[in-house]
């Protein structure tokens, strides 16, 4: 069974129909992708898995257990983390705050602080900065921090929404490198993101999205190598 | 532009921003003109009844000193209002205009709890617990009385825009004037008059020896003063509400900074989509938000009864709309710039009119001409940060 399955499902912001029958499935310990261009769908996925826009047709399940018509918050109880696009981080919390936030659905004060730990040996930056406001940090940093704040809710499935987004490729570099070494550590992650390149290097699976719909769906070696992908998303030639 | 640029011509101190100032100047429209002949006149008008009061020597230290204690009380009450109304704001960006109506349910709540224990004696006899009591009942009641309005009234607006749930919320605020008048009838309550007597050991003078009478007690009091000779009756209880306020926003703040909920509320105040994807649910927050600023209105309106003694079911709306001034004045969202404000209001609407030699009665007059000119002004308010990207 998979760990996490979207079937069918459709969104709609007013009457704009956003995602039109999307499945995807992702298995316990897989790195999937969902690839496409802008307004393609790939957030509003990801926010309605997470139940902030919630599908009006279709049905997810969580280890089984449906969660479609589940509130946000009780959601990350289940155990889906997001680190929403554009980082989302609590401007005006500090460092620490904002992984206390994070981890607000736990109550296990001892794995609350183990895992502190873990995300800072993970990022030694936040460390040094733990007492600082969220709005004072680098981009970078603040990605590290909405990776981190979701990783505190200790959860089954990792979503990352455009990780890279706004980022000096070396920051990228850096951010993917932890992305795989989560994955090794056995979080299962859904990577949404807009460098195809690299989110395709780390994947196991990808999806290619095309205004609401999946279009593709293969092994990422596969993808790397389809024509369409090559031409459309990794820029001609490979 | 590069402020660091080198302004060829000026000598004038590096604070002083000329290319700012000439751009102000070009843009000057007609409307900035009369707005800031408005504030000139305004500040004349105020320096000439200064002058004027103290050249008639009439204003004396003792009526100085009278109005700023007398000011400590009412801005206490103010601020302990304004605290609920900028908590709101800060969360939902939704002026709560019933809140006025929440301080008062609680307040008349409380009333009949106090007058059945002064009824059965048991206020006489074990004064201090009564009055927990009170409190505790007037919080309460005005919680349920806030988080009902925000189940009903509030929250199936969330979505819609700006303007519905304020003109929901002074619907609701006519609504509870209206029921608590249709059950209880229009006539003013007399509050009883607490006696507590403390610390009969330091003031064993006072009350034939039973000590100060924090609550309803008035004391002469002579002492001299910069060559004056000062004669003062002075309430015990003006600093006994000014305590109790202290010490309720030393509690928020302490909420608010450090406890897992008041985190939450300030994650929800920031981003509501955010918090819900942290596990925080968005609308339990809400609801503690509302009950918090409710429990703050519910003391608030206890102390003021005890002070003034009398309960109707308007009593709510002067001191409701001098709060909402409050907390504009501090900067509307912001909690020290609500505790600010309130005390900002009260010293100022009971010392102005003493200060400009007009009646004491047109301190309301003082309170509203101040929202005025802050929203003229500063409209973010003394404290208020620039709202840019935020507000939905």
């Amino acid at each position: 069974m998979a760990l996490l399955e979207a079937k069918d499902i459709h969104t709609y912001y007013g009457k704009i129909h956003a995602l039109k029958g999307i499945s995807i499935t992702v298995e316990e310990g897989e790195i999937v992708t969902l690839i496409g261009a802008n307004g393609a769908g790939k957030s509003t996925t990801l926010n309605t898995i997470c139940g902030i826009t919630p599908a009006a047709e279709g049905q997810i399940t969580l280890g089984g257990k449906d969660i479609t018509r589940t509130r946000p918050h009780e959601i990350v109880a289940l155990g889906v983390g997001q680190a929403p696009e554009g980082r989302k981080i609590f401007t005006r919390l500090t460092v620490t705050e904002n992984l206390e936030m994070g981890a607000y659905a736990r109550s296990d004060e001892d794995g609350i602080k183990r895992d502190m730990e873990y995300v800072f040996t993970l990022f030694p930056r936040l460390k040094e900065r733990e007492r600082q406001l969220g709005g004072t940090l680098s981009g970078g940093e603040q990605q590290m921090l909405a990776i981190s704040r979701a990783l505190m809710a200790h959860p089954r499935i990792l979503l990352l929404d455009e990780p890279s987004m706004g980022l000096a490729p070396l920051l990228v570099q850096d951010i993917f490198h932890t992305i795989e070494e989560l994955n090794q550590a056995g979080t299962t992650i859904l990577l949404v993101e807009q460098n195809a390149r690299m989110a395709l290097g780390v994947a196991d699976r990808g999806y290619v999205l095309q205004t609401g719909a999946v279009v593709l769906a293969d092994r990422a070696e596969a993808l790397r190598q389809n024509e369409m992908v090559q031409k459309a998303y990794l820029g001609g030639a490979h | 532009m590069n402020d660091a640029q080198p302004q060829p011509g000026s000598r004038l101190p590096a604070f002083i921003n000329v290319r700012a100032l000439e751009r102000r100047w070009r843009r000057l429209s007609v409307t900035d003109l009369v707005v800031w002949g408005i504030g000139v006149v305004l500040l004349l008008f105020v320096f000439w009844r200064i002058v004027l009061t103290f050249g008639q020597g009439a204003y004396t230290l003792e009526s100085f000193i009278k109005n700023v204690i007398f000011g400590l009380a009412q801005g206490s009450i103010y601020a302990l209002i304004a605290l609920g109304y900028t908590l709101v704001y800060g969360i939902l960006f939704m002026i709560n205009f019933a809140h006025g109506e929440v301080f008062m349910s609680g307040t008349y709540i409380g009333f009949f709890v106090i007058a059945a224990m002064e009824e059965s004696g048991f206020l006489a006899e074990q004064t201090l617990l009564a009055l927990l009591i009170v409190f505790a009942v007037g919080m309460l009641s005005s919680m349920a009385v806030a988080v009902t309005l925000e189940r009903i009234a509030y929250r199936p607006l969330r979505k819609a825009p700006r303007l519905v749930p304020l003109i929901t919320a002074i619907g609701a605020s006519i609504f509870l004037q209206q029921a608590f008048r249709g059950l209880f009838g229009s006539s003013t309550k007399v509050y009883p008059h607490v006696h507590l007597y403390a610390l009969p050991q330091l003031f064993p003078q006072l009350e034939d020896g039973k000590g100060m009478d924090l609550i309803s007690g008035k004391y002469d009091v002579q002492f001299a003063l910069l060559g004056n000779d000062v004669n003062l009756v002075v309430q015990p209880f003006i600093f006994v509400i000014f305590i109790v306020a202290l010490l309720m926003m030393a509690g928020l703040y302490w909420y608010v900074q450090r406890t897992k909920a008041g985190k939450a509320m300030r994650a929800v105040a920031e981003d509501k989509d955010t918090a819900a994807l942290m596990g925080i649910n968005v609308d339990r927050v809400i609801v503690n938000t509302f009950a918090v600023g409710a429990a703050l209105a519910g003391a608030a309106g206890v102390l003021f009864a005890l002070y003034t003694y009398q309960v109707t079911h308007t009593m709510g709306f002067i001191p409701g709309l001098k709060a909402f001034t409050a907390a504009v004045l501090g900067g509307i969202g912001n909690i020290p710039g609500a505790m600010f404000g309130g005390f900002a209001l009260g010293f100022t609407e009971s010392v102005a009119p003493g200060l400009l030699s007009i009646p004491h009665q047109l301190k309301d007059v003082v309170a509203f001409s101040m929202l005025v000119l802050i929203l003229i002004f500063r409209p973010t308010g003394i404290f208020g940060e620039v709202l840019s990207e935020k507000k939905a």
